[in-house]
């Protein structure tokens, strides 16, 4: 993402907005700037702010006749007044961040928007989640702080050696060079992202040990790990999960629950 | 996508209290189908979905690739500083859905999210269908509407660098878009304008709700929250 120094007013607007406070006020230009290696390319500013087209001239010259007042003007806190943001064409690897980071990206290994997962949302007709089983999804750099692939890497290096199952159709997974031992492609690992999700599969039994690995592992990245862990309910809507994340410790309040409601219905 | 797993509350508090507040004005239910297996007239499908939630008093709807019932607008002029169009959309959401997406409604009381997925049931489209909320409440409405449940999957919260995430208040706002579009800093600053009376908690909520692509941003809640924030130290 780019700002126009031309169209930029310095009105500030934009600098809250960006989910990564990539976005400063340049003192020797005074206009605002992109740090281009903070930048995950989410396209909140771009996308999430209104915009009004003013003359950028007119708006400067008011806003120093004000600033010579000392008059504080209270606009609107979401808008662009002058359109300054200015997405760029990205290459790779830059277009990882993009991919990893706007939701309205769907992603090529899976054709889903957001993450690109599909978790145990639509377990009831893939069946990806059985009775028995537990679907881990890690996400990495949630909420807000956002994170590098080297970063991943440590943790889907040391998932390997527990021996876990990597979802194949999977946005991460489909970056690997080597998914048996969880290495992701060396080109894109100082990319940084808004965030990315991990997806594994183990038996229910295994749970507290990936769970415990995962906790270590998250000490020795520099970001924030977000954990969701699933299973198939019975034929009654039962299901063991809770009572061992429960026995952990682990907080078991809050997830998403399918309702069944799903059939095969296209022809 | 994880987009409405992992909402902050006093139950995933780094240092979790002894009897956290439960949450109670916050549940959203989904639909999301599967291509090549569900996904035949999606659209009408997603769109009986939307309207059959318009009838149980939802405080937002969204469609993941377009957005909730709140958005941004690229042809503003000054006239916005003054008099701002705050009015929610539900149409531009029902009829601006092209295809593959999720669709999703949020509600800020148990009964009538209870009363929607019993028509949700009774239409039968054959989408996925979930509820992200407390996992008991989930459950009890399952068990009132006679449906068992397939899947669970558990929010078990954060760990990792907490020590780089903000304070609760900002956290439980941030994350009610769990795409991560509403800025930690601009949830800051908000706060900070209704404490200073220079917005209503309403006006705030509209602003910080058009930052949400998928609109399951919870419009009530956020009210309420930034309310408590103006008087209270959370």
């Amino acid at each position: 993402m780019r700002i126009d120094p031309n169209k930029c007013v310095a009105c500030g607007n934009c600098l809250p907005v960006c989910p990564m406070g990539a976005i400063y006020i340049d003192p020797a230009s005074n206009r605002a700037r992109v740090n281009g290696d903070e930048c995950v390319e989410c396209f909140t500013c771009y996308r999430g702010m209104s915009k009004e087209h003013l003359n950028p001239t007119l708006v400067r010259a008011i806003r120093r006749t004000a600033k010579f007042f000392r008059f504080r003007f209270d606009p609107e806190p979401d808008i662009c007044p002058t359109d300054a943001i200015v997405p760029e064409e990205l290459s790779w690897p830059r277009v990882v961040r993009r991919a990893f980071s706007d939701p309205q990206v769907p992603h090529e290994s899976t054709g889903i928007h957001g993450r690109g997962t599909a978790e145990v949302k639509t377990n009831d007709v893939t069946n990806r989640v059985k009775e028995g089983e537990a679907g881990f999804v890690v996400e990495f750099g949630r909420p807000g702080i956002g994170a590098r692939f080297r970063d991943i890497e440590r943790v889907t290096k040391a998932l390997a050696e527990l021996g876990v199952e990597f979802e194949s159709n999977n946005p991460v997974t489909s970056l690997m060079s080597d998914s048996t031992r969880g290495l992701i492609r060396p080109d894109i690992l100082n990319e940084k992202i808004l965030s990315a999700i991990v997806e594994i599969k183990t038996k229910l039994e295994k749970v507290p040990v990936v769970l415990k690995r995962i906790k270590e592992l998250s000490r020795e990245v520099s970001t924030v790990i977000s954990i969701g862990v699933s299973t198939r309910c019975d034929g009654v809507g039962e299901e063991p999960l809770r009572e061992i994340l429960e026995q952990e410790g682990y907080p078991a309040y809050r997830g998403k629950t399918n309702l069944g409601l799903g059939r095969i219905t296209a022809p | 996508m994880t987009n409405t797993l992992h909402r902050y509350s006093e139950h995933y508090a780094f240092e979790r209290p002894p009897n956290p507040q439960p949450v109670k004005d916050d549940f959203i239910v989904f639909a999301m189908a599967s291509r090549g297996v569900n996904d035949d007239d999606l659209i009408t499908k997603y769109r009986e979905f939307l309207r059959l939630a318009l009838k149980h008093n939802p405080v937002n709807i969204g469609d993941a690739t377009k957005g909730g019932t709140l958005r941004p607008r690229k042809d503003l002029n000054p006239t916005a500083h003054w008099k701002r169009d705050q009015l929610p959309n539900p149409e531009e959401v029902i009829s601006g859905i092209e295809g593959h997406t999720t669709v999703a409604a949020v509600f800020e009381n148990y009964q009538d999210m209870k009363v929607f997925v019993d028509d949700v049931r009774a239409a039968n489209l054959g989408v996925s269908i979930n509820i992200s909320a407390p996992m008991a409440e989930a459950q009890r409405c399952c068990r009132e509407t006679g449906i068992a449940r397939h899947s669970v999957e558990y929010s078990l919260g954060f760990c990792g660098r907490v020590d780089k995430l903000p304070d609760a208040t900002v956290l439980e706002l941030s994350t009610m878009c769990g795409h991560g579009m509403l800025s930690a800093n601009f949830v800051k600053k908000m706060i900070e304008w209704v404490k200073e009376n220079r917005r209503s908690p309403a006006e705030v909520t509209r602003t910080m709700a058009r930052f949400c692509i998928c609109g399951v941003f919870n419009i009530s809640r956020a009210e309420r929250i930034l309310d408590e924030a103006r008087t209270k130290n959370r």
